[in-house]
């Protein structure tokens, strides 16, 4: 041999797929800009400072927590600016600046560093955050859900309030009247383009599925978390629906349900959550079933108007023990049997 | 036949398209052949042969010890140079080699049999011409032929499958050899079925072999004996199709029970070019010496399909092939998913050599390592049916127990796990580890219990 050369060793195999964490992270990020660009155009600067807010200072907080705890610097695999952009997107346009960063620190410190950063967390980040907010202070995060029609031409004190569909429905029920005037404020076409108050990224469902379709067309996602959720919650509000109090009706019909609050923000992008969600197909089938019923139990019966960021939290919890009892079918465990 | 798939696998990108359609060439004969006397799975030979002696070609150099053993067969003619131990491809540091120097003149042993009626033969007299043959799994695992010949008598086998899905991407060697040599793969699946004493024969092929299911298909037509089924089966081109228990579920439909022989479900397995060494030795009564191997992979001038005697340096078969471009970080013999990377060209070509890769820069890319996501992308494309990120974490916390009852046994390493996973984590590496420890504990669980 003429020369020595070095060659690297490593176990097989040698050749590798494409995708990388970063690539997933920042393909997530892309899928939801669709939604983001609309939470702009629908509420405004204001929308557009405290989105960038969070995930500035999520990856902030990230990269802070790291150093600190000397851990390896991973702040820019992506996974904290979508946890930062998905936090955003659950939050009015109207919050105060700092709450947005006390959001962030949330969702990244408590949400997910503790727990031992990525991949460790058992809860979803960014609906901690949500659900720390929205008890901390309740009124911030729900009452001024402004809802300003073409801001970037009009100033921001064009902003009014509005009550968001499930809101106004909540609101009916408390005072004991028939739904059926809060319901009639709505229309599904203005419902499904979003051109109402709520949650910045929750309102378009076109943004919405024009992200999932992203995520579906890469393959991040598979239809067995949000088709069972959406089904789930179909179901039962129809069977509510069908089965209400003529005189005083109380569940709105099945298409409010699916078009309003944070359902399909939720089902496609936060109960489809890689780390807090089952790995096995069965288990997410079981796990989407129970994101969808919670979800409509709070909403038909809660106190809260919308039901779908406590839901997922809860169904994290489960994760692990799905996890634990729906294994995969193992290769040759039918013969071995028989 | 209907096309039917196996659960889980992977799409690799196949990059046999710059070997697939080259004809086999023949190596030159090396001037020096390096041959460890342990190329297959089982007991390492025992020399026959002492330094200064003149061997002839297919002149027995190593006996086997025990019955999961092979024996060694020199592969040129000239005199043995040293009996020492050298750097073995598969890194096994426990075995020695015959190195024999070439005459030049390749003459062969003078007590070769040839039998012009091979499958008038009987069962045993034919198992007899495999094992003294030496012939071996050619697929890569090495698994001497004769011991799966040899089923226990209770065990009814139905069925032998030739294997010609050649899933690995890169590989075309058992391609090659069954577009240019039909007739003897055919001849070598009727001597297998003649000596287990089975009428179902198949030969499965990866559907992105046309030319190799067409030269198969036409030389059925006139080999096929009139009292036996051979088929050949297309299958779908998904890695890992060739795998034992995969092939076996396609084919026939059933799934070998978990740990497991083929032979648990009455079917026998074996490699298309191991047939055509076994037409070989029957007809000819020449032993396994030499091979066919596929020479690719970016960092090669000229890939090929090379048949090379058994003991040849990678450096002779790279040289041959145009030599190694620059830049070159791996060296790979076999398959890129399973094959083993080499950290010197300073070994011979062995019996499951099948493929010889030079990896440049940009094919054997490493990553950053990154915690799991739990994307569950592993657990989607195992073909076992395993949840190899858990694995992988049993693997690192040292949970052998635990990775033991999750059936860490089961998994066959074939990487499409490691090949998938986003956050890049060498879990093949950490189930390898793993089984190891398992294994290891089982073992001493078992002296514990004898000592009782």
């Amino acid at each position: 041999m003429s020369e020595e050369q070095l060659f690297t060793i490593s176990s097989s195999p040698h050749v590798r797929a494409e995708d990388t964490i970063p690539k997933i992270m920042y393909t997530v990020f892309l899928a939801l800009v669709p939604a983001a660009l609309f939470a702009v155009y629908n509420f405004g600067l204001q929308a557009m400072i405290i989105i960038l807010l969070c995930i500035a200072s999520c990856m902030l907080f990230e990269w802070a927590f790291q150093k600190f705890a000397g851990m390896p610097v991973m702040a820019f695999d992506g996974s904290a600016a979508v946890t930062g952009l998905l936090l955003a997107l659950n939050l009015p346009a109207t919050i105060p600046w700092w709450m947005a960063v006390i959001g962030s620190f949330i969702a990244i410190v408590v949400g997910k560093q503790v727990y031992g950063g990525l991949g460790a967390n058992i809860f979803n980040p960014a609906l901690v955050a949500r659900v720390f907010l929205l008890i901390s202070w309740p009124v911030e995060m729900t009452a001024k859900l402004g809802f300003a029609p073409k801001p970037l031409l009009g100033s921001a004190l064009d902003a009014t309030t509005a009550a968001t569909p499930l809101g106004a429905v909540k609101e009916m029920i408390q005072m004991k009247e028939p739904i059926t005037s809060a319901v009639s404020q709505f229309n599904p076409t203005e419902l499904f383009f979003g051109f109402h108050g709520g949650s910045m990224g929750e309102v378009s469902i076109i943004a919405l599925l024009i992200g999932a379709a992203i995520l579906f067309y890469k393959k991040y996602i598979t239809w067995h978390i949000p088709v069972t959720y959406l089904a789930t919650v179909a179901v039962f509000a129809a069977i509510f629906y069908f089965t209400d109090d003529k005189e005083l009706p109380r569940h709105a019909p099945v298409w409010f349900h699916m078009l309003s609050g944070g359902l399909i923000l939720g089902a496609f992008f936060m109960a489809t959550d890689m780390v807090t969600s089952p790995i096995t197909h069965k288990g997410m089938i079981i796990y989407g079933f129970g994101c969808g019923f919670l979800t409509i139990m709070i909403r038909a019966f809660g106190a809260y108007p919308e039901g779908a960021s406590f839901a997922i939290l809860l169904m994290n919890l489960t994760t692990p023990v799905i996890d634990m009892y729906i294994k995969p079918k193992k290769f040759g465990e039918v013969s071995s049997n028989a | 036949m209907e096309r039917s798939t196996f659960r889980g696998g992977i799409h690799p990108r196949y990059e046999k398209i710059q070997t697939n359609s080259k004809k086999i060439e023949h190596s030159n004969i090396p001037e020096i052949a390096v041959i460890p006397l342990a190329q297959h799975i089982g007991a390492a030979c025992s020399p026959c042969v002492e330094v200064g002696d003149t061997v002839k070609k297919g002149q027995k150099i190593g006996t086997p010890n025990g019955f999961v053993s092979s024996p060694i067969h020199a592969s040129i003619s000239g005199t043995v140079k040293a009996i020492e131990k050298r750097p073995h491809p598969l890194g096994r540091d426990d075995v020695v080699a015959v190195v024999i120097e070439s005459d030049g003149n390749d003459e062969w042993t003078g007590d070769l049999i040839e039998h012009e009626n091979y499958l008038d033969m009987s069962a045993d007299d034919l198992k007899k011409i495999i094992l003294e043959a030496g012939i071996v799994g050619k697929g890569g695992a090495t698994f001497p032929t004769h011991v799966k010949l040899s089923p226990p008598p209770n065990q009814e086998i139905h069925t032998v499958i030739l294997n010609g899905a050649e899933c690995e991407p890169y590989l075309s060697a058992d391609h090659r050899v069954m577009v240019e040599s039909p007739h003897d793969v055919v001849e070598g699946l009727k001597i297998v079925m003649k000596v287990l004493g089975v009428k179902d024969g198949y030969i499965g092929i990866e559907d992105n072999k046309p030319d190799a299911i067409k030269a198969i298909t036409a030389s059925l037509q006139d080999l096929r004996p009139a009292d036996t089924n051979i088929d050949v089966v297309v299958l779908e081109t998904k890695y890992p199709q060739g795998a034992e228990k995969q092939l076996i579920k396609v084919i026939t439909g059933n799934e070998v029970p978990s740990g497991g022989l083929p032979m648990a479900v009455g079917v026998v397995v074996q490699n298309v070019g191991t047939a055509a060494s076994i037409y070989e030795a029957a007809r000819y009564g020449r032993p396994l010496i030499d091979r066919v191997l596929t020479v690719s992979g970016l960092g090669i001038n000229e890939p090929k399909n090379l048949k090379a005697r058994i003991g040849t340096p990678f450096t002779q078969i790279i040289e041959e092939c145009g030599g190694l471009k620059s830049g070159v970080k791996k060296v790979i013999m076999g398959g890129p998913m399973m094959g083993m990377a080499q950290h010197t060209l300073n070994v011979p070509v062995i019996k499951g050599t099948s493929g010889l890769l030079a990896f440049t820069k940009s094919e054997a890319a490493s990553f950053a390592v990154r915690p799991c996501i739990r994307c569950g992308r592993c657990v989607e494309v195992c073909p076992m049916g395993l949840a190899p990120n858990v694995l992988g974490t049993y693997g690192e916390l040292y949970m052998f127990e635990e990775a033991s009852d999750a059936n860490v046994m089961d998994c066959m390493e074939c990487g499409s796990c490691v090949y998938i996973c986003p956050a890049k984590r060498p879990l093949v590496h950490l189930m390898r580890f793993t089984k190891r420890e398992v294994i290891v504990a089982r073992h001493k669980e078992k002296e514990k219990e004898e000592k009782k």
